[in-house]
């Protein structure tokens, strides 16, 4: 907690005061001081313009991420459990983890046009291998004991899938929720600047065309907000509760 | 609890680790197995549990106590004993039976070893096993927990009559306490070398007994070795 609480208390108003003092040195249109971004990006939020754009974004980031961490973690964990298919799938796999994720997105808009359909496939298919190699990791680490344990005591594969397993991917889940948001939301931008017409990304698009930095200023903080919102109000509440009883055990010992 | 009649467990030619053998057990057999280390004890209970790649499930109802505690250490004693069926208002009077009255809500982590193995024990109790098996039960206790441990089996014991039981255990002091049978696993494939029932005589030539099989078995890996 201490250590978050620099970050926020500190570290953040002292970069900001850092780029308004240079901002006020160089008085340049091409770094804009932070309260003309505020500026920026009160108008944008008064024009309805912000809220659609984000919310246009959230959902494409929402969905590809929702689709990726299904089949990534069926995937994933399939190949940990069988070796055959880990065999069959690995070069695959190895394939679509250095294929860059601009090669995929321009290949997908040209083979099915710039439709909504082609910008979540590509975003999804960028994501599916950093998924699945997690929870391989996490599948070929299951304890064989308490496999033992769950057949001798005759748990149903709900139960074992619920009570055995999941706990014991869920760091494993948590390490691809992490790097799959951040990686997402990224690779978003670029299908909508590359194809889409409305989305964070073809805003800044639309900014880069005109030089207008303190626009793709307010749009690139605004998200970056939200997904910090995202990680404090959703994953870390999330892992503390999931934990407890790792911290229960330190107590004891 | 509905009693088993005399139940039969094969080993099939072909075993990586037990030679062919078929087993016997009866209701109210009280079997210490007893052998030198790594021989194939603990195979042997997983294979009589139906755990080996292929086997069906048995038809046995067993209560299997493994060497450690293997409690699911993110749920608590409570779910941990919910899972395999224990009702709402069973759970305290379940593990007051190993005398964890107090425990249901602890995670397996806050216990100590000798409390871990009872709640696991009170899992086992939880199956109303016709066959119970341990796997060295009171190994890495001290004495006074072991002694505990063993009068809390014995009267487990006494008080369902028509279960039987297996415990690996190195120890003849053990076998006297808890057996009225007693089984000796040893050679490459691991062989029933022993198996016979304890009654008053057998009891006093037991430890000596148990020597001579220990010295004949550690004879034959030697000369196996050299």
């Amino acid at each position: 907690m201490r250590r978050s609480a620099l970050a926020c208390w500190v570290v953040l108003p002292l970069l900001v005061g850092l780029w308004g003092v240079l901002a006020w040195q160089l008085d340049t249109s091409l770094l804009p001081s932070p309260a003309a971004v505020l500026n920026t990006l009160q108008r944008e939020a008064a024009s309805g313009e912000l809220q659609r754009h984000l919310a246009v974004t959230l959902q494409r980031v929402a969905l590809s991420f929702l689709l990726a961490m299904a089949f990534g973690t069926l995937i994933g964990i399939a190949m940990g459990r069988l070796v055959w298919l880990d065999a069959l799938l690995d070069p695959l796999l190895v394939l679509l983890l250095n294929l860059p994720a601009l090669v995929l997105i321009i290949l997908l808009y040209v083979w099915f046009g710039l439709v909504e359909a082609a910008a979540i496939l590509a975003v999804v298919i960028n994501k599916v291998p950093n998924v699945a190699v997690t929870l391989r990791e996490g599948a070929r680490s299951l304890d064989p004991r308490l496999e033992q344990m769950a057949r001798a005591y005759g748990f149903s594969p709900l139960m074992r899938l619920r009570h055995v397993w999941l706990p014991q991917l869920f760091p494993y889940l948590m390490a691809a929720t992490r790097g799959g948001l951040a990686l997402i939301w990224k690779i978003v931008l670029v299908v909508e600047l590359l194809g889409r017409s409305d989305g964070v990304g073809f805003q800044l698009h639309l900014a880069f065309q005109v030089f207008d930095v303190a626009g793709l200023l307010a749009y690139s903080l605004a998200f970056i907000a939200i997904v910090q919102l995202i990680e404090l109000g959703l994953l870390q509440p999330l892992e503390r509760r999931a934990t407890r009883w790792r911290r229960t055990g330190v107590e004891h010992a | 609890m509905p009693e088993f009649v005399k139940s039969e467990f094969v080993v099939p030619a072909g075993h990586a680790i037990l030679a062919p053998m078929s087993l016997k057990v009866a209701p109210g057999d009280h079997i210490c197995l007893l052998g030198p280390s790594g021989i194939g004890k603990t195979t042997l209970l997983n294979r009589l549990t139906g755990l080996e790649r292929g086997q069906p499930r048995p038809t046995l109802r067993i209560g299997y106590l493994f060497q450690e505690h293997r409690l699911l250490p993110w749920r608590t004693l409570r779910d941990n004993l919910r899972l395999v069926g224990v009702g709402r208002d069973q759970v305290e009077p379940l593990l007051a039976r190993v005398g964890l009255e107090q425990a249901a809500d602890r995670y397996p982590d806050q216990l100590s070893l000798g409390m871990a193995r009872r709640a696991a024990l009170a899992r086992c109790l939880a199956m109303r096993p016709d066959l119970l098996l341990l796997d060295e039960p009171f190994a890495s206790l001290d004495p006074h927990r072991a002694d505990e441990l063993k009068r809390l089996i014995r009267t487990l014991l006494k008080q369902f009559p028509a279960m039987a039981m297996i415990c690996v255990t190195h120890e003849a002091r053990d076998a006297e306490a808890l057996a009225n049978r007693i089984w000796y696993l040893a050679g490459r494939p691991a062989h029933l070398r022993y198996d016979a029932r304890l009654d008053a005589e057998t009891h006093a030539g037991l430890a000596r007994r148990l020597d001579a099989l220990g010295r004949q078995a550690s004879g034959e890996s030697l000369s196996i070795e050299s």
